[in-house]
């Protein structure tokens, strides 16, 4: 049986109780809230805090009058009926992390803070020795691509590129205070250090604009368990006439952040949603996916087929039914 | 034996709930792993981090020296090798001199808890003389030193095989047309949801006893004895129920022997539950096998002759390689008349955790080539897929080329069925661009012919004890794996005896207790402990029919057994309970038991080799699966699997059905995403070979979501050799839908996919090459240069002989 | 080496329980209160045969601390029966094919129980959406999801 290593463990009630403890210990503390991403790196012995901060006992985490708590469990998010309304990408996002029994541990704060993914480095500690260990843990070569000084782990986040697309920006709260960051700039394209968040800070809520018209559609081999291998987010409003007035749109695991293609938006900005619009749409985000030889199915493919999920996405936000080639991509109604 | 004659059935054929299904849902089954003994210990193992390297030096002082720590073994406590064959004994419980794959066991720790055993293991220091990596069968062919083993052919090739039934070239000059092509089936692992565990513990006369999961209990026993140069009689072997098994539980694994030695040296229980990650090092899974295969047919269809070339990869070791080579050759001839037949294999050693038996053992790799490729040939000759098959089933109670002997043969009813169900002749070559319907066969063995070491005793035993009370106890060595074992053998001892199977009291899959029964693989043990059974169970009737005739004053001919009673057959009411027929019985004759044994029929072959491949009985299927192809992406959908499975008799269809929906399951894994594959690390850098994913994430086994509807049906085709008829249903039913899956891809959008797994990115570029004008295929384009040998040469039973070796004129034909 | 005392609340029985901090809730349950009928088969969140009910919902207890599970209700399989009687989830499985090897068996049950407490007649595509987190190899699923509807309809039908 895999086994977690030996750690203090401390459950504050309050947001300021939990970041007076993180300044206390310093880096040596690591946040825990479902614990989903955290637990099996552990197990592992990607991570060995001395001290887990359980953040399962603040409620100011679970509001969502007007934001978003990070302590909302994807469960609660995906039967929120005003998420579900209002933030289709969120939910369908949401809806599409990992299985029903993560979902209802894992946390939305969780799911934006996850850590980059490698098929060398989420690998026990026994395997990763056989490799003498990886630039981002424990090694100095980076096994996918070895002149690289940079780690290329892969955001594996679903609901960040869909909260990007979305324009949502985060609360981050230390003890020596607070600031909101657009969610884009949480992220460095950085295996290693992907977060912009300090060791001290804690995402206490996500705020998200109200009036897009959003769509999410995730790549993976099978319809549950799995990371994504392509996040692909569009949020838009249109004019009466279908005009574009504002496009948004967001890659997810196509680089170690997930990502917002501005020059899409800008193309979209002021036409309608042809399907030769959409297709030069996707050629522009496919140009910027640039995926590595670090996780499920072959690289190329992956890169080719970023055009055609941009397609499903807007098309769905054009108001297309996308109900059956939804059930053969996610193989569930989303 | 008059049972086999036996047409209406009392417990045969109806949906049950299965005898030990109570326990399965309330969570009182035991697994290994649930075991818990007083003083018990944990140990773990250390594993090599090289795939390839010489031991040095072990250090394990520091190891000992932590609080907690109870012993610490390398391989100079483990001197004799050991191997599941008699051919290749080539492994060690810990690595005594060289490690052969990342993951090859080096030395174990054993300790108060879990944790720290691990702690400890990282303790050890271990000084390696690394050797070249050799990752594939092409680069073990091209590099004869190092030998990662002293034994085998040469160089790094394991086993070289060749056989030729009648003259092959000459009958594909003479043919119409000649068909050749190349496969490749990647290597993929059983993945049970149960990980291995042990527990080993010292009775009080100082006897061990050793609980495992395993599907072979008295293999295991036979090795401990050896590995541990002690007497067998002092062990005894539990085979707990598997957690899955699927051919990966069927090898003596390391682990079994070091807990075992650790709990004697010790005197208290010690358990090692393997994680996932040595799960995969266990492996013994399907190995990646290149194929080319020759085949000509007749204008018409008929096929002339095959010539089929095999290169397995084999992995580290021998485990149960040498059958595996033979078992991607000699099952091609039980499906289709063959005339003709000759098939090369060549098996080779590569640093990488040993390959071995997968539900299918060495068959699905050929398989998949045959029936990709005779759509191809029926897309030729512009005749239906489904009717080229059913133009040339084999026959009934006849020879194959190679000497085997076919029973009773259903594959044309099944052909006919999946054909009607998926309503074929409306569909196929029918449907819009991007849906396709694709049709394939297989066939497989009840029970392997032969044990794996040398012997003419029985492979099944059953021992039957009664109770005065009525109580009927079965003993047997049968292993229950999830398939449904014992629910088999009390389903066939209560049909025989007239009483309800929950009435039969079931010991199991151990060798302290029970008559052996060699385990549960090459779906031997409904035909094999099902004749047994019915032996004992008739031996017992008889003497009960013998008591009540008397009681009832009438010849014990005319005693009939039904629903708990013993009466007159010509006068129901006239008759006693069961339990007061036991009691006249026992008064007459004493306690009562009884015994029945089953080996299996001699195998008409007589040439060396002809022991893989006979089987009492083959069962047959034939299946259909629906494919939707995206043409933008390659993405692949299957929606409807329709399934037809020649099952000789139902025992209980709730099972049955469930056997052939997990084949199913499992067989599009394989088609579509499982894959056990490895990455070498740049040569310059590093020598690692590491498996690319050894976890349940990103080893790809389809959920719920994932899983079409399949549509089951079970066609009855009883075989005089089976217990009432009844064939095996765990394993041939995954054989046909790996072809039928890149069938029905080719129907749909017209691109050959010759490899498995077929994933999205394989089609996609097919797809490109279609519409540049180029061929639309991806797969293999080139077969290495193999040293086969010369065949041995036997002439098919229709060209005279006698089944033995003749000396060939004609010595020139040699590949 | 820490060990922590906390109380438990376990198929409705409160047990004070003893045990090295770093264990997660599976292996308190099978290695220090000997409920060995939760399964593991990853310890990483990876194959849902260690599914539990916490306060209702259902939860891999490989991944959740037993340090967080104070004063919450843990629901396993060995608390599915009443007396002698089989739950119907369990009965039906038995009957019908949805428990072959039987090592997934007790994680699907639990999370099917959570399903039909919610809703007592599902489709056949919410069914196979809420056991999505369960691997099972060995039955290809059709007849687990055979087992639930029938499961549903029992209670439905006794309710």
């Amino acid at each position: 049986m895999m086994r977690l290593p030996w750690f203090e463990w401390r459950s504050p009630r309050s947001i300021a109780e939990a970041a007076k403890i993180l300044a206390g210990e310093g880096p040596q503390a690591m946040l825990i809230a479902g614990g989903t991403d955290l637990i099996p790196n552990m197990k592992r012995r990607h991570q060995s805090p001395k001290t887990l901060v359980s953040l399962r006992r603040v409620p100011e985490l679970k509001k969502r009058n007007g934001a978003l708590g990070a302590g909302l469990t994807l469960s609660e998010l995906v039967h929120d009926d005003t998420v579900r309304a209002q933030y289709r990408g969120l939910w369908q996002a949401a809806a599409q992390v990992a299985t029903v029994h993560l979902r209802n541990m894992g946390t939305l704060g969780g799911n934006l803070c996850l850590d980059t993914r490698c098929t060398y480095y989420n690998q026990n500690h026994e395997w990763r020795k056989a490799i003498d260990f990886c630039l981002k843990k424990d090694g100095d070569i980076c096994w996918v691509a070895t002149a690289s000084k940079r780690c290329v782990a892969v955001s594996s986040t679903d609901t960040a590129p869909a909260l990007i697309a979305l324009g949502a920006k985060v609360e981050l709260v230390s003890a020596q205070g607070e600031r909101e960051v657009p969610l884009a700039a949480l992220y460095n394209n950085d295996g290693i250090d992907y977060l912009t968040r300090r060791a001290d800070e804690i995402l206490t809520e996500v705020r998200v604009p109200q009036g897009w018209t959003s769509s999410y559609w995730k790549l993976r081999r099978r319809g549950a368990f799995d990371f994504p291998v392509l996040g692909v987010a569009a949020a838009v409003k249109l004019e009466r006439d279908g005009t574009v007035a504002e496009a948004r749109l967001a890659l997810g695991a196509a680089a170690s952040r997930p990502f917002l293609v501005e020059k899409a938006g800008e193309f979209l900005k002021g036409k309608r949603l042809t399907d030769e619009v959409i297709a030069e749409a996707g050629a522009i985000v496919a140009a910027r996916a640039k995926p590595m030889d670090n996780t499920d199915l072959d690289l190329y493919w992956r890169k080719d087929v970023a055009a055609a999920f941009l397609g499903y996405a807007l098309r769905e936000v054009r108001g297309d039914d996308m109900r059956a080639t939804r059930l053969r991509i996610a193989r569930q109604a989303l | 034996m008059s049972a086999t004659a036996k047409t209406r059935f009392e417990v045969l054929g109806k949906p049950r709930r299965r005898v030990d299904g109570r326990a399965k849902v309330t969570g009182l089954t035991k697994f290994a792993d649930d075991i818990v003994l007083p003083r018990m210990l944990h140990m773990k193992l250390l594993r090599s981090p090289h795939p390839h390297a010489e031991i040095e030096s072990i250090d394990v002082a520091k190891a000992a020296a932590l609080p907690g720590v109870h012993l610490v073994l390398t391989g100079k406590d483990f001197p004799v090798a050991f191997g599941i064959l008699p051919v290749s004994q080539d492994e060690y419980p810990l690595a005594n001199a060289k490690v052969r794959y990342i993951g090859d066991p080096v030395a174990a720790v054993v300790a108060t808890d879990e944790q720290t055993a691990w702690e400890a293991c990282e303790l050890i220091d271990v000084k390696y003389r690394p050797l070249a990596t050799i990752s594939n069968s092409e680069e073990a062919l091209a590099t004869p030193e190092p030998r990662i083993h002293e034994h085998g052919e040469r160089g790094n090739i394991h086993r070289l095989q060749a056989f030729e039934f009648g003259d092959v070239d000459a009958a594909l000059e003479k043919s119409a047309h000649v068909f050749e092509d190349l496969f490749f089936y990647e290597g993929n692992t059983h993945l049970p949801i149960e990980q291995h565990a042990a527990v080993a513990a010292p009775d009080g006369e100082g006897k061990l006893t050793l609980w495992s999961s395993t599907q072979v209990p008295h293999y295991i026993h036979r090795a401990l004895a050896r590995a541990l140069r002690m007497n067998a009689a002092h062990i005894r072997v539990i085979a707990c129920p598997n957690g899955g098994g699927f051919g990966g539980k069927c090898d003596l694994h390391n682990h079994e022997i070091v807990v075992s030695r650790a709990a004697l040296r010790l005197g208290r229980p010690v358990k090692i539950c393997l994680n996932r990650e040595e799960v995969f090092y266990m492996h013994r899974g399907r190995h990646p096998v290149l194929m080319r295969m020759r085949t000509g047919v007749t204008k018409e269809g008929k096929l002339t002759g095959m010539h089929v070339q095999t290169l397995l990869d084999g992995g580290g070791y021998g485990g149960y390689g040498a059958a595996s080579t033979f078992y991607t050759g000699v099952l091609q001839t039980v499906t289709y008349e063959l005339p003709r037949y000759k098939f090369d294999a060549c098996r080779t050693f590569t640093n990488k955790p040993p390959c071995g038996p997968k539900r299918g053992h060495g068959t699905p790799q050929p398989r998949f080539g045959q029936e990709v490729q005779l759509d191809k040939i029926a897309e030729f000759l512009k005749k239906d897929p489904a009717e080229l098959r059913l133009g040339m089933v084999a026959k009934s109670d006849s020879l194959t080329a190679n000497w085997l002997k076919i029973g009773s043969i259903g594959l044309d009813e099944c052909i006919r069925r999946v054909v009607a169900l998926s309503d074929w002749n409306k569909r196929y070559r029918k449907l819009p661009e991007g849906q396709g319907l694709g049709i394939a066969c297989g066939a497989y063995l009840c029970g392997a012919g032969l044990p794996i070491y040398w012997n003419r005793m029985p492979q099944s035993g059953v021992q039957l004890l009664l109770d005065r009370s009525g109580q009927v106890t079965a003993f047997c060595g049968a292993t229950e794996i999830g398939q449904g074992s014992d629910d088999v053998l009390a389903a066939i001892i209560a049909e025989v005896l007239g009483i309800d199977p929950y009435d039969v009291r079931l010991v199991t899959g151990d060798t302290g207790l029970t008559p052996v029964d060699l385990g549960s693989y090459s779906s031997r043990v409904t035909v094999m402990m099902g004749n047994a059974a019915i032996q004992a169970a008739e031996r017992l009737k008889a003497q009960i029919a013998e008591a009540a005739a008397e009681q009832l004053m009438i010849i014990p001919q005319r005693v009939a057994f039904s629903q708990g009673r013993v009466f007159f057959a010509d006068d129901p009411a006239k008759g006693m309970t069961f339990a007061e027929a036991v009691v006249f019985a026992e008064t007459k004759f004493g306690t009562l038991g009884a015994v029945g044994s089953y080996v299996p029929p001699r195998a008409p072959g007589r040439y060396k080799g002809a022991g893989v491949g006979p089987s009492p009985a083959y069962s047959y299927t034939a299946c259909v699966v629906e494919a939707e192809v995206d043409k933008a992406t390659g993405w692949v959908s299957i929606p409807k699997v329709w399934i037809a499975h020649d099952i000789g008799r139902t025992v209980n269809p709730v099972l049955a059905r469930g056997q052939v929906e997990g084949s199913v399951y499992m067989a599009l894994g394989e088609a579509l995403m499982e894959e056990q594959v490895f990455r070498r690390l740049p040569a310059k850098l590093s020598g690692a070979l590491v498996h690319k994913f050894p976890s349940l994430l990103e080893y790809k086994s389809l959920t719920s979501l994932d899983m079409p509807e399949v549509v089951t049906e079970l066609v009855e085709y009883p075989d005089p050799n089976c217990p009432f008829g009844a064939k095996e249903v765990g394993q041939g039913p995954l054989l046909p839908v790996m072809p039928a899956v890149a069938n029905a891809i080719y129907d749909a959008v017209g691109v050959r996919i010759d490899e498995l797994p077929i994933t999205p990115d394989k089609v996609l570029k097919a797809l490109e090459l279609k519409a540049a004008g180029k061929t639309p295929r991806v797969g293999p384009d080139a077969f290495p240069q193999v040293p086969y040998p010369k065949p041995m040469f036997v002439p098919p039973p229709w060209e005279g002989g006698d089944g033995n070796e003749v000396k060939r004129h004609d010595a020139a034909a040699v590949v | 080496m820490n060990r922590v005392r906390i109380t438990l609340r376990v198929n409705g029985e409160e047990q004070e329980v003893l045990f090295h901090s770093y264990k997660t809730l599976l292996e308190v349950l099978r290695e220090e209160l000997n409920l060995t009928g939760t399964k593991h088969g990853c310890e990483l969140g990876e194959c849902g045969a260690c599914a539990v009910l916490m306060d209702g919902e259902p939860v891999l207890s490989c991944l959740e601390l037993a340090l967080e599970c104070e004063g919450r209700q843990v629901e396993t399989v060995e608390g599915l029966q009443r007396g002698s009687e089989l739950h119907p989830l369990q009965a039906a499985f038995a009957d019908l094919g949805g428990t072959q090897c039987g090592y997934c068996t007790p994680g699907i049950l639990m999370t099917a129980k959570a399903l039909l407490e919610k809703e007592p007649n599902p489709s056949r595509e919410r069914i196979r959406e809420a056991i999505s987190g369960n691997l099972c190899r060995c039955t290809g699923y059709q007849q687990i999801t055979e087992s639930i509807e029938e499961a549903a309809k029992r209670m439905r039908e006794a309710a």
